[in-house]
């Protein structure tokens, strides 16, 4: 007999979403599918608003990445206002984007994954959470927790907030970088590197501890979309688009952002409020490509320092042959060499005499009517292009999000990892099943998402129902 | 100049008897919000924050608009003045479109300021969510009529300090809006003179300044005492007058 199994809410990812399992007569797992069940309308109500206005509103589209939101407006302001911005102004608008990847990522591995590696996916539900981690290893979640703090410090010191800051606008940036905050966050520096490197180190325990889960957490070859300088360097703020296969094969380079639409369809599904864009030569859903640090430290030719080229170098090794880390476990892996980056590259920026000018904005008047920016927030390649009339007033606004983006390869995933972990011919699904298809999830930290952890419960009601409707089974937890 | 005696809030005050109570009573100390009242412009008693309850008055008057008369006993603060103020800054805020988080005047806002003051915790009557209008068409300044709490302050330093007289408000009740010049964009006002005594006096974030991004924008309306001051005395005079 067919059955449903539905869990929803998903926790600790941000925002609202549910995930649905499909059995076989066999309780064989026939299809899965990640719904996103919110709806925000960010591309409608921003019609009609100023240009200057972007930044400010399309970063409370999140509470998590909203610099990278603000900075991606700010560049799409630039392009309508066809300015060229101080070199000052690039520097900050870079040192905020790795500011934004620091906490983040922090957020994301400290925070919402590692309860399940630290305590286990089958561990007591009610302490699998930041909290637990804490009693289990205190010193462990402290360093995260204040590894986190350092990246919002640095967005707070660039733009006046943590959460919603205005650092940037089009043009370039609101304020200069004063000599002594510059030298505040240096004095951060040496133990984000040594907190990094912990993790690191606790993460590759943890590659060894779950080596039987990992090949079953979201193992397939797609495509790989990010950005790369122009020399092929990892990039987070400039540069363009590289789209490699599974093999590692390059099949298009430096291609210009502002013409994404070229590159990128989006199809719409009847079951998710959620866009899933693919790569049009191979059309829908052909053309799934996965973006975010799996891709970007897949797809890259070097990382421009030391430290985080050294643990490249390694990552690439876990993908055989072709040289390619296909499994979804490993964004894990990949984001804290990203945040290791991050740490080296803000103190290179905060040496740089020119971090301190005092240059910092261009303006100009509205000199053309359409602007893409592009920027790698946390979850991947960000687009947020905007249409205006000869007043700067908002006609059209299309955001392209790093998580939709991933939307196919997520749905994939689940179904990857419910295919391997539940058996529903038993009639019985377990808490710790369920935690998986979660962290299978959570392994592309999607930006829909509030941490419910906070709570010390979790939210999740998951129904075995009949084709007949009848109630086979109920988790509630 | 006659002089009176009256009663605020129990303390009794000698007063000139052309002063309004608004007047009298900031002269005194005593603390009357207010948000369409500005010195320098003329009184119009629209917004009735001001209101006060006058003793043997079935009625609340404007204290912005009401010369008192002799032995006048008139509370600035009691209970029902509170209620009603905090009411008058819901039903303000519930019928415009105020999202302060992304709005350029965030922090430096009158009316946040005012919200505060009056002890507003939420708003109680169902947001309307009108659909208005924003205009850019000027080249330094706009419009956004989400903002707009219909203070008149712009109305009137247009007609009385700047002469120009750009702002009006068109239709009634709910309907009412700020408009330029014959009902159309402020960029084709040519009475319009640009000199942003409108975008100074707003007390919100609906007269603004182009390009200016979230909480950038300070306003500051002390500029108006020194015009008005000077122009009543005179102080302004070109050479060889």
């Amino acid at each position: 007999m067919p059955k449903l199994l539905t869990i929803s809410p998903v926790t600790r990812i941000e925002g609202h979403a549910k995930i649905t399992i499909q059995l076989d007569d066999n309780g064989d797992v026939l299809d899965a599918r990640f719904h996103v069940n919110e709806f925000r309308g960010f591309e409608k109500f921003c019609e009609g608003r100023l240009l200057w206005e972007m930044p400010g509103i399309t970063s409370r589209t999140c509470g998590i990445c909203p610099a990278s939101h603000m900075l991606t407006a700010s560049k799409a302001g630039d392009e309508i206002l066809a300015v060229s911005i101080p070199e000052t102004a690039e520097k900050l608008r870079r040192l905020g984007t790795l500011a934004q990847w620091l906490q983040s990522h922090a957020l994301s591995f400290f925070h919402l994954s590692s309860p399940d590696f630290i305590l286990g996916f089958d561990s007591d539900p009610a302490k699998r959470n930041v909290f637990g981690l804490m009693e289990a290893d205190k010193e462990f979640a402290r360093r995260g927790i204040r590894l986190r703090k350092f990246g919002q410090e640095i967005i707070q010191i660039l733009g006046g907030r943590r959460v919603h800051s205005t650092l940037a606008v089009p043009g370039g940036v609101r304020d200069p970088l004063e000599p002594e905050k510059r030298d505040y966050i240096l004095s951060g520096i040496p133990e984000a590197k040594e907190t990094t490197l912990l993790a690191l180190e606790v993460l590759k325990k943890i590659h060894l501890k779950f080596a039987k889960e990992i090949p079953e957490f979201g193992n397939f070859r797609t495509l790989m979309v990010g950005l790369v300088s122009k020399d092929g360097g990892l990039e987070y703020y400039d540069g363009g688009l590289r789209i490699q296969d599974g093999n590692g094969n390059t099949i298009a380079d430096h291609l210009d952002p502002r013409h994404y639409s070229d590159y990128f369809g989006e199809a719409a599904e009847p079951w998710s409020y959620m866009k899933f864009p693919y790569y049009k030569p191979l059309d829908y859903p052909g053309g799934m490509y996965r973006v975010g640090p799996l891709a970007r430290v897949n797809i890259c030719d070097y990382i421009e320092t030391p430290l985080a080229e050294a643990e490249r170098k390694l990552f690439k090794s876990l993908g055989g042959s072709v040289g390619v880390a296909n499994n979804s476990f490993y964004y894990h892996y990949a984001r804290l060499i990203e945040i290791l980056f991050a740490v080296e590259k803000i103190e290179l920026l905060l040496c740089d005499p020119t971090i301190t000018g005092t240059h910092t904005r261009a303006t100009a008047g509205v000199n053309r009517l359409d602007g893409v920016g592009c920027t790698e927030a946390p979850r991947g390649v960000l687009f947020h292009q905007y249409t205006v009339d000869g007043d700067g007033v908002l006609q059209k606004v299309n955001l392209i999000i790093a998580t939709a983006q991933n939307n196919i390869a997520m749905n994939r995933t689940v179904k990857q990892i419910a295919a391997h972990f539940i058996d529903g011919s038993k009639g019985k699904v377990t808490e710790g099943m369920l935690n998986r298809v979660e962290a299978g999830i959570r392994c592309y930290d999607p930006c829909l998402s509030c941490s419910t952890h906070a709570s010390g419960q979790m939210p999740m009601h998951v129904q075995m129902v009949g084709p007949d409707n009848e109630l086979l089974d109920e988790v509630w937890r | 100049m006659p002089n009176i005696t009256l009663t605020l809030d129990g303390e009794q005050y000698s007063a000139d008897a052309n002063d309004t109570i608004l007047t009298i009573a900031r002269e005194h100390g005593v603390n009357i919000p207010t948000l369409c009242h500005l010195d320098g412009l003329s009184p119009i008693g629209a917004c009735r924050l001001c209101l006060v309850e006058i003793e043997g008055s079935p009625k609340l008057q404007p204290a912005c608009t009401t010369v008192p008369a002799e032995g006048m006993v008139i509370h600035t603060n009691t209970e029902k003045l509170q209620r009603y103020r905090r009411m008058i800054v819901e039903m303000m805020i519930s019928e415009g479109n105020h999202h302060c988080a992304v709005c350029v005047v965030n922090s430096s806002c009158e009316l946040q300021d005012l919200a505060s003051e009056v002890g507003l915790t939420h708003v109680r009557f169902p947001y309307l969510f009108p659909g208005k209008s924003l205009d850019a068409s000027h080249k330094s300044y706009a419009i956004d009529r989400n903002r707009c709490v219909l203070c008149n302050r712009c109305v009137r330093v247009c007609h009385e300090v700047e002469g120009a007289h750009v702002w009006d408000i068109a239709g009634r009740g709910l309907g009412c809006t700020i408009i330029s010049g014959m009902n159309q964009p402020w960029g084709e006002s040519e009475a319009c003179t640009s000199c942003g005594k409108c975008v100074r006096v707003c007390p919100t974030g609906a007269l603004i300044e182009r390009g200016v991004g979230v909480s950038e924008m300070h306003k500051g309306e002390d500029f108006l005492k020194y015009i008005v001051t000077a122009r009543n005395k005179k102080e302004w005079v070109a050479k060889g007058e």
